[in-house]
């Protein structure tokens, strides 16, 4: 354990169990969007922090921007303008990785170690590890990791993982200028979150609610909504995430079968991988899946 | 702001209006914010376009562009005619029990002494009548028809319900809903706050959509108090600071009006600016004025200054007209200037009417560009293709750029919206050859001094006795010149009530401004900065942020001018007795023997209540003035459309075409022609900011750039289909002055609204791009806009024009 | 549960993948989680402000090396001032963008100039635009310093240059340059905050 400074309570394509002897608090991100006011600080110091610098892009017509998470933007804001009962609600939620408790792209990653999950709840990409293969992009309920072009690795919110070992708050978190986002301990957030409900609750928010889907095991970043029972309603926000079936399937009955019936492509995905280095396993097979399904 | 940033969350209602807190100030807006999770507070946002702020608010009304004097006006009626007033703060605290001359009129949209070619009035009958000592009279029964209560509440009994809805296009239901909210902190222990901005600054009517509100926060008792006041979210960084340094030319540091040609000598200067109290027992605190005048030529002319040279009184220029931004490019335009510096400053971006001003330019004889950055007005003379269509052959102006540090490469203070100044240090050496500029404007001062020592030339004794005691003279430190700017004593200083005392030592720091002399024996750069560095040291780097009472008040961190208050006019949040109004939110109160609590008392220490000396001590009068005749286009506000308006007339004045808009406006030659017409340009603009950028200067940062790349336009859903705009598409936006092209937003977060009798549509105009930076190139905003401006502060109308729009 | 041809294969691939790759040597030793060190462990902390709207922010500017003689100090992280009581360490966006801003590759460097009808900047030295910008100044002001108005009151005044000051220039630097401006005489001076 030398050489890690966060516990790590499970990595990818593993099976050498993590030790567990540790009891490690868990962390928990609360973000209120009832109190956020969609001014990108967050997505400023996410970059400014992780040395990102996405593309200057262009106007859409829309506020957001960028459009759409990338693997240089792992935190974007998504606005929607919703009419409730004759007012105009500016619904806007700040979209980027949930760190599940059950971690759907871990269980979908191949390569080992490429994603770890910390004792604190911190799900983290480690690239160094990554093959580009996208998979974690299909295990998230949120779709939230993005293929570099570049790199051909995946990306995504790291939670400033960097930041919390040394017991600081994520750069988000700190910069927020109206305290919509806050850290600290899962607890400690859902003590935050249930002062914030009640208040919507008498401004007239009945359906305000906190957002911790137990689909996925519950999240480490979590939503106070003044619409919890329609979170569809804040740009997709899925209601009832899951894992993807395809995850679990792999876990159950696939696993054996593939070992005979795909050995051929598996090794030689290695020796591309050996090779001509980890980007082109996935670009082969998906071709190769592609050309299958045009069929 | 009248309070401060933290002061904010102690706030039971907090209207934003004329601004936009939560996208111009997010780090401010945290604190209403905090109101509503911790103060159960409300917050209600009226804004032509549903905003930031109107996101996370509890109640939204939409209004139209430059009608909120019609809006606020009713809100008066409502308060006057519910009788939802804080009687007592309203009968002690302001002139509302003063008699008025009984020449004073207001009659067919214009007040009594207008003159309609000079577009001015005579001011000869808005004055108090006076008793045989001078001094005003007054019923305080507020029942004398002459009285500022009756006479406001005649002027605003036109504002009813139906004809602000008429005008302003906001729904009947909700401003009432609004004005209900707002009477309920009529109550002395309930406080609401007022965070405005530009959104009523850049208006022609700028002013007076200030005042009004003003005058809602006195009826309401709400100046004064914890949560309460006027607060003006100031733009730049440190735009209060250079405000109070009086970088322009009506003023002198301290806000000291500056000398005109009619002030022929020292003594006539000082008489007219020293005034006489109005009522008695008054503080009458600009009777101090010869003090801070006369520290203020020490600090400059040091021993040069002498009694018989009236204190080089000679020296200082005298102002024979306007030389605002507007009247600067309009001289220029007409070919009266030779030279022009930019000190930080963008202005072929952020003044009105881009074409006049990059014209205006191309007449200078050379022009000097201080910044850090490679400004759009820095290559006014290049061709950018559409985005500016010049020739620089056809320029002959010289243009000089000087390389200017960034904050993180310069120590020194800023002094924020809420007065506080505060000390920063640096963190690296800038790029390149930069430099900080005190070096640079150091640097080029030595070298026409050099000059004028050398080889003479015009008046050369200011240039020669200016004090210059700096260690390095072509590199001064900041620490010298917040000391000079503090102020010293240059004798011995004595106690008025004891002159054999000496209260402060020859060669030491003021304490405050209450040490500063008229008779040369002290030395004060700005006098409101009076303290700041004492013989304690620099009380600006103060870092103590402890905060006893849970207001915020923080009076331990830097240091707030005057005095180091926070809340200005805090007397006024006691009663007459001297206790609170709200005992919960405690900022000053009686002691039995001095005014004490968690503020510098904004009153004499030792002045007990049965003095009656009252709160608003910067007036002759000591009361607030809800009848005030300073304003140029009247003591009461009225209702003026903007100059170009998309009605035919002002509805408050169908009748008298020349009351349309502030018939005591400046508008210059050929100006006029500039304005165009709803037949033309049929919809109403407004031009603002994003939270994603900072005025013309983020466009430069590659993190900003990111997040909004490429200009556009925000419309309704409704005009978009009437034009057959879809969101991304191209757009041409046109006004009588030029034209911008680019993206078009749709939005449901602007509404068309009904205004008398007719749909205006709204067309939102942010202002970041140029030719120059790291975002997609764009056209300049202020293309569009009208050089006209407010006729107190000749602030330009940039929240309300006229513009047509197409697919381009 | 829905699951095509194409995602059983992907599925199947992926975890073979994993596995393969682990079996056959590559394995997971070299994947012992680090996270990314913290990258301001021992870098310079300054107190400033930021220097856009008049929150007037506190930031915290980090910069490389000690301060020692020869390690040049560079700005790598501007985050806020958790002390300062108005921003509690937040920040808006443009105050979280601040490096970007000190890195602008549109930082000027050097004074340069752009001589009358030429479509280009030329880079001149300190010594020389100070010395040139000081010559125009004072011709102008010794042609068209007003002494006397017609009514032959002193009012030494000089309006044919004009000054336009910043906001973001720091209390000092903003009173200095009045202090040389008022006595050059000029009252052509206006600043950003009328706008």
């Amino acid at each position: 354990m030398a050489l890690q400074s966060l516990d790590i309570a499970r990595r990818s394509a593993t099976t050498t169990p993590a030790p567990g002897v540790r009891e490690t608090a868990k962390v928990a991100k609360l973000i209120d969007v009832s109190t956020c006011i969609g001014c990108k600080a967050c997505q400023v110091a996410c970059m400014e922090w992780n040395d990102l610098r996405d593309e200057v892009g262009s106007c859409a017509g829309v506020y957001d921007n960028p459009v759409d998470l990338t693997a240089k933007s792992w935190t974007v804001m998504r606005y929607a303008e919703v009419e409730e009962k004759g007012r105009l609600e500016w619904l806007i939620r700040k979209d980027g990785c949930m760190h599940c408790a059950d971690p759907g792209c871990l269980k979908a990653c191949p390569a080992p170690g490429a994603i770890v999950q910390y004792a604190n709840g911190i799900v983290d990409f480690h690239q160094e590890n990554c093959i580009g293969c996208g998979y974690c992009v299909t295990g998230c309920p949120f779709n939230i990791p993005r293929l570099s072009k570049e790199d051909s690795k995946a990306y995504k919110c790291s939670l400033c993982s960097d930041r919390v070992a040394v017991g600081q708050a994520p750069a988000c978190v700190k910069t927020c200028p109206t305290g919509a986002i806050q850290f600290g301990s899962k607890e400690q957030m859902k003590d935050v979150a249930d002062k914030r409900i009640k208040d919507l609750k008498e401004r007239g928010y009945a359906q305000a609610g906190l957002y911790d889907p137990p689909g996925v095991g519950g999240t480490h970043v979590m939503y106070v909504l003044h619409h919890a029972d329609r979170p569809e309603l804040y740009q997709g926000l899925p209601n009832d995430p899951s894992i993807s079936p395809l995850v679990s399937l792999w876990k159950g009955f696939a696993k054996p079968l593939a070992t005979l019936a795909l050995a051929g492509v598996a090794l030689g995905s290695l020796f591309h991988y050996v090779t001509k280095g980890p980007n082109e396993v996935s670009k082969e097979l998906e071709n190769e899946l592609e050309k299958e399904d045009a069929k | 702001m009248t309070n401060h940033w933290v002061d904010l969350k102690n706030s039971d209602l907090v209207i934003v209006m004329g601004g936009n807190a939560a996208e111009a100030h997010p780090c401010g807006f945290k604190w209403v914010i905090e109101a509503k999770k911790d103060r159960k507070a409300k917050l209600i946002v009226v804004d032509p376009r549903f905003t930031r702020s109107a996101a996370v608010s509890d109640f939204y009304a939409p209004i139209r562009p430059g009608s909120d004097i019609a809006f606020l006006g009713g809100v008066i009626n409502y308060l006057l005619a519910k009788d939802k007033i804080h009687h007592d703060y309203v009968k002690h605290y302001t002139n509302a029990a003063f008699l008025i001359d009984e020449g004073f009129r207001f009659a067919d949209g214009f007040f009594s002494g207008y003159n309609a070619e000079k577009r001015s009035y005579a001011k000869d009958t808005w004055k108090y009548q006076l008793d045989k000592d001078g001094y005003a009279m007054v019923d305080p029964t507020l029942e004398n028809p002459r009285c500022v209560f009756q006479l406001m509440k005649q002027h605003y009994s036109r504002y009813t319900p139906e004809l602000v809805s008429k005008t302003t296009g906001t729904p009947q239901d909700a401003f009432l809903k609004i004005c209900e909210m707002i009477a309920e902190t009529a109550a002395p222990n309930k406080t609401m706050t007022i965070c405005y901005a530009l959104g009523w600054t850049e208006h022609t009517v700028g002013s007076q959509n200030i005042r009004t509100m003003a005058m809602i926060q006195l009826l309401l008792g709400n100046m004064g108090m914890a949560g309460g006041g006027i607060n003006a979210l100031r733009g730049h960084a440190n735009v209060q600071g250079i405000t109070d340094m009086c970088l322009y030319s009506e003023v002198l540091p301290g806000y000291l009006s500056a000398p005109t040609d009619a002030d022929v000598d020292r003594k006539t200067y000082l008489e007219k600016r020293t005034p006489k109290a109005l009522r008695p027992n008054q503080m009458n605190f600009p009777q101090n004025f010869p003090k801070w005048f006369t520290s203020l030529q020490k600090a400059w002319y040091g021993n040069a200054a002498t009694e018989e040279n009236g204190y080089g009184y000679d020296w200082l220029p005298k102002k024979d007209g306007a030389y605002d931004v507007m009247a600067l490019f309009e001289r220029m335009h007409q070919g009266k200037m030779n030279g022009f510096f930019c000190q930080g400053f963008n202005p072929l971006a952020s003044v009105a009417n881009k074409r006049k001003v990059g014209d205006a330019l191309a007449k200078l004889k050379y022009l000097v560009i201080i910044d850090p950055l490679a400004t759009d007005t820095s290559e006014f003379w290049k061709n950018h293709g559409e985005l500016n269509e010049v020739d620089p052959a056809k320029i002959p102006t010289e243009v000089f750029r000087l390389p200017a540090n960034l904050f993180a490469e310069q120590t020194g203070s800023f002094t924020n919206s809420g007065r506080v100044i505060q000390w920063h240090w640096k963190a690296a050496d800038g790029p390149g050859e930069s430099r900080g500029d005190i070096e640079i404007m150091a640097g080029l001062f030595l070298k026409l001094k050099a000059m004028y020592a050398k080889d003479g030339g015009k008046l050369p004794e200011p240039i020669l006795n200016l004090t210059w005691p700096y260690r390095i003279p072509a590199k001064p430190a900041p620490e010298e010149l917040l000391m000079e700017i503090s102020g010293k004593a240059l004798g011995d200083v004595f106690d008025p009530k004891d002159k054999a005392k000496v209260i402060v030592p020859a060669g030491q720091q003021v304490a405050g401004f209450a040490q500063l002399r008229d008779d040369g024996s002290t030395a004060c750069g700005n006098w409101i900065y009076g303290g700041c560095w004492s013989q304690a040291g620099n009380l600006t780097a103060r870092r103590d942020n402890a905060d006893p009472t849970g207001l915020g008040q923080t009076l331990n961190w830097g240091f707030a001018w005057p005095a180091n208050r926070r809340i200005l006019y805090n007397r006024a949040s006691c009663d007459l007795s001297g206790k609170p109004w709200d005992p919960q939110r405690t900022v000053l109160k009686w002691t039995g023997k001095a005014w004490g609590g968690n503020d510098i008392p904004d009153m004499r220490p030792d002045a007990a209540p049965e003095e009656g000396v009252m709160p608003f001590i910067m007036t002759p009068e000591g009361v607030a003035r809800l009848f005030a005749p300073a304003l140029a286009e009247g003591p009461f506000p009225e209702h003026y459309e903007p100059f170009e308006t998309p009605l035919d007339k002002n509805p408050f004045h169908p009748g008298n075409p020349k009351a349309t808009s502030n018939p005591a406006a400046r508008v210059f030659k050929g100006d006029m022609d500039s304005f165009g017409t709803a037949k033309d340009f049929p919809y109403v603009a407004t031009t603002y900011r994003l939270v994603e950028h900072f005025h013309y200067w983020t466009k430069h940062s590659k993190l900003n750039a990111i997040t909004q790349p490429e200009q556009f336009v925000e419309i309704g859903e409704d005009l978009a289909k009437e034009k057959g705009i879809a969101a991304g598409d191209k757009v041409k936006v046109r006004s009588n002055r030029g034209f911008i092209k680019a993206v078009a937003v749709v939005t449901k977060r602007i509404k068309t609204l009904d205004v008398d009798g007719r749909k205006v549509h709204t067309v939102g105009i942010p202002i970041h791009w140029g030719f120059k930076g790291v975002t997609k190139p764009g056209f300049i905003t202020n293309t569009l806009t009208p050089f006209v401006g407010d006729a107190n502060s000749q602030t330009p109308e940039y929240k309300a024009f006229l513009v047509n729009i197409e697919k381009a | 549960m829905q699951v095509t041809r194409r995602q059983f294969f992907k599925v199947c691939a992926a975890g073979m993948g994993g596995s393969s790759i682990a079996l056959m040597g590559f394995s997971p030793t070299a994947a012992l989680a680090e996270v990314r060190a913290f990258k301001l462990a021992s870098a310079t902390e300054t107190r400033n402000m930021c220097p856009y709207c008049s929150v007037s922010c506190g930031v915290l500017i980090y910069t490389t090396g000690d301060k020692s003689k020869n390690a040049k100090a560079d700005i790598i992280h501007i985050e806020g001032d958790p002390d300062n009581p108005v921003n509690r360490g937040t920040l808006c966006p443009k105050g979280a963008g601040l490096l970007d801003m000190v890195k602008s590759p549109n930082r000027l460097k050097w004074p340069e100039v752009r001589e009358a009808g030429s479509s280009e900047w030329k880079r001149i030295s300190w010594d020389d635009a100070l010395t040139r910008i000081a010559a125009h100044m004072k011709a102008d002001r010794d042609a068209n310093l007003i002494e006397k108005n017609d009514a032959g009151v002193t009012v030494n005044r000089w309006n044919t240059t004009g000054f336009l000051a910043s906001s973001a220039a720091g209390n000092e630097a903003g009173y200095l340059t009045v202090k040389i401006l008022r006595n050059l005489g000029v009252v052509a001076l206006d600043t950003q905050a009328r706008i």
